[in-house]
């Protein structure tokens, strides 16, 4: 089958910086879960936005990046504007951010589909109120003239979700998509997400610094460090990481019902950040 | 039920503040009144009045009084609309000032409307262009517009634009040929000329409004542009913005539909003040323009110590800004639904 999504060597470089803040990525994906796990600042989001040619401060390189028939590279932004929240989208991190405060949170919604496709209104509402009913929302015709301060982050999520699958799209991005929400809402909405990416066959990358959220929702997982990419694994042999920082980030993790001596903290090392290392580990 | 019980309880507390915002501005304005330097007893009588005649006039006028009691004989006569009269022109303050206020109305008001309409959509502009050709070309040209002394700006437009060119009318509300010709009822002069249906002086009116106003509204969208500016720099970083963009609109949709959205709960608060400021009166420019206006009336009025006029135009000032504010109270609460 054909991947869903190419990229090979892909540099990000903001104007300005003197270092380029990712360097030489490549993966592809398929109608699968990809996980890309990373620390703060790893270039982990940036990917994610260059893909959806988000970034406008920044030189953009690669070999490739393909997303199906489209080349992400040199694809205008007239081009982008039929791809982008048609055929691919992104979730982002906090619904108290990221849906506009002043809008009711079904406009928006209902927005999405309007702006690709030609209907009435009332024919949008319905495609959002059915929607927010697929996220699990149950009086959908009340939350659609809610306004985003009137909901709770996992509800406000969740039209976050809707909007975002609602056309239907091959690829979805989820940055950080359950980080500002509760713990216990968290998994809840992650299923609802996981449950829609299956039905309807999406390739999904998710972004993250949850190893346990990416072991649990991923088929493979990317492990990115200073704007590299140091790792390829299956989410299930993530145990068996090979990588040193792999590792620590693993040994760093704390357990119920563990042990109560410190963590280890992560042993920086600086032939992390060379390309032998790099290839070691691919 | 309970929202609208809440809504009530917001208009009462609303209610009571502006009432003490209200008292407030009358003991600022009657304490103005008192410690003014200027003897409000001898520009009524004169230099050459006899001590008999000066102490008969103190007392008519309550001086003799207690401070406490003349504060609410003040109080009674602003209740009553009893502004007192005019020393310099002789009819009761209220009468001038019901001549000169729609004169500045309707610049500031002219003015406003250039001023906003031409200032937002130069900050909206300078704001997605960043540090780009448009950018830099909007925030010297505002900075002209700050920077330029009004006087001086208003010579050389009348120079050129009435003087040369022959575009425009000159000083004055209209021409000379005009004055009287239309029966005074609002004094607004293009109501006024518009509703005895004289539109020769109507054209004549909007001739020569049209280059103060513009003066006006070129100094205020510099004010304008700049806050515009700052305001929309904050919204487009903000991550709504992206996830408009994520849905597949385009750079001038995720502006015009969702960030302008949220900046014009701010960008009506300065507006309301700038409008403000322009009714304040516009001294030099009606000087300039010879526009027979209030900020004329209040600084020849202050001039020759003529307190009651004085006390009266600060009034009026201080219960334009308090309106200004309530009206973007209310803007408020229509534009966001956050405040509601």
């Amino acid at each position: 089958m054909d991947p869903i999504l190419e990229v090979k060597n892909l540099s990000i470089r903001y104007h300005g910086a003197p270092e380029p803040a990712v360097r030489n990525v490549s993966f592809t994906l398929g109608r699968e879960r990809l996980g890309i796990v990373g620390e703060s600042g790893s270039g982990k989001s940036t990917v994610g936005r260059a893909i959806m040619r988000l970034i406008d401060s920044a030189e953009i390189t690669a070999d490739t990046m393909r997303f199906e028939d489209v080349d992400l590279l040199n694809a205008s932004e007239r081009q982008m504007l039929k791809v982008r929240g048609k055929r691919m989208s992104m979730i982002l991190q906090d619904p108290k951010f990221s849906l506009n405060p002043i809008q009711r949170c079904g406009h928006q919604i209902a927005e999405a589909y309007r702006t690709h496709v030609r209907c009435s209104k009332a024919e949008a509402r319905a495609k959002a109120v059915k929607m927010l009913e697929q996220v699990h929302i149950r009086d959908p015709e009340r939350v659609y003239d809610l306004y985003p301060h009137e909901v709770s982050g996992g509800m406000g999520q969740r039209v976050m979700i809707a909007m975002m699958l609602l056309t239907s799209p091959d690829l979805v991005i989820a940055d950080e998509p359950t980080s500002a929400l509760d713990v216990t809402v968290r998994l809840q909405v992650l299923r609802i997400l996981d449950g829609l990416v299956k039905d309807k066959g999406i390739g999904l990358v998710m972004i993250s610094h949850d190893l346990n959220l990416v072991r649990a929702f991923c088929d493979r997982v990317l492990i990115m460090y200073a704007g590299r990419l140091v790792e390829t694994l299956d989410a299930r042999d993530l145990n068996n990481a090979q990588h040193p920082y792999t590792r620590g980030l693993l040994a760093a993790q704390p357990r119920i019902g563990g042990s109560r001596a410190p963590l280890p903290v992560l042993n920086r090392q600086d032939s992390w950040l060379t390309p032998q290392a790099q290839g070691d580990a691919l | 039920m309970r929202q609208s019980k809440r809504r009530y309880a917001g208009v009462a507390e609303q209610g009571v503040s502006i009432l003490i915002t209200l008292f407030g501005l009358l003991i600022l304005t009657f304490v103005i009144g008192r410690i003014m330097p200027t003897d409000p007893v001898r520009a009524m009588v004169g230099e050459d009045a006899t001590r008999e005649v000066y102490e008969n006039v103190y007392r008519q006028l309550g001086l003799d009084k207690p401070m406490w009691q003349q504060f609410l004989i003040y109080l009674r006569d602003i209740a009553t609309f009893d502004f007192g009269t005019s020393i310099r022109t002789g009819k009761p303050v209220l009468e001038d000032i019901a001549r000169v206020l729609p004169a500045t109305i309707e610049l500031a008001t002219f003015a406003i409307i250039i001023g906003a309409g031409l200032g937002t959509p130069m900050g909206v502009i300078a704001a997605t262009n960043k540090d780009k050709w448009q950018d830099q070309l909007i925030r010297v040209f505002s900075l002209m517009g700050h920077s330029m002394p009004i006087f001086w700006t208003g010579m050389i437009a009348l120079l050129v634009f009435y003087a040369n060119l022959g575009w425009v009318g000159g000083s004055g509300r209209m021409s000379q040929f005009y004055i009287g010709l239309v029966p005074e009822r609002t004094n607004f002069l293009l109501i006024d000329s518009a509703l005895a249906g004289q539109w020769d002086v109507f054209r004549s009116a909007l001739n020569h409004i049209i280059l103060p106003a513009s003066l006006l509204g070129y100094s205020s969208s510099a004010y304008i542009t700049r806050m515009t500016r700052s305001f929309m720099l904050d919204q487009i970083n903000q991550e709504y913005v992206t996830t408009a963009r994520v849905k597949g609109l385009s750079r001038r949709q995720t502006i015009w539909r969702h960030a302008f959205g949220n900046i014009r709960v701010q960008l009506v608060t300065i507006v309301a003040l700038a409008y403000g400021a322009l009714l304040e009166g516009a001294v030099l420019i009606e000087t300039v323009f010879a526009w027979p206006g209030f900020g004329q009336y209040l600084t020849s009025n202050l001039l020759i110590g003529d307190m009651n006029a004085v006390m009266t135009c600060v009034l009026i000032v201080g219960v334009i800004f308090i309106g200004l504010n309530i009206l973007s109270d209310i803007l408020y609460r229509v534009f966001d639904p956050r405040t509601r």
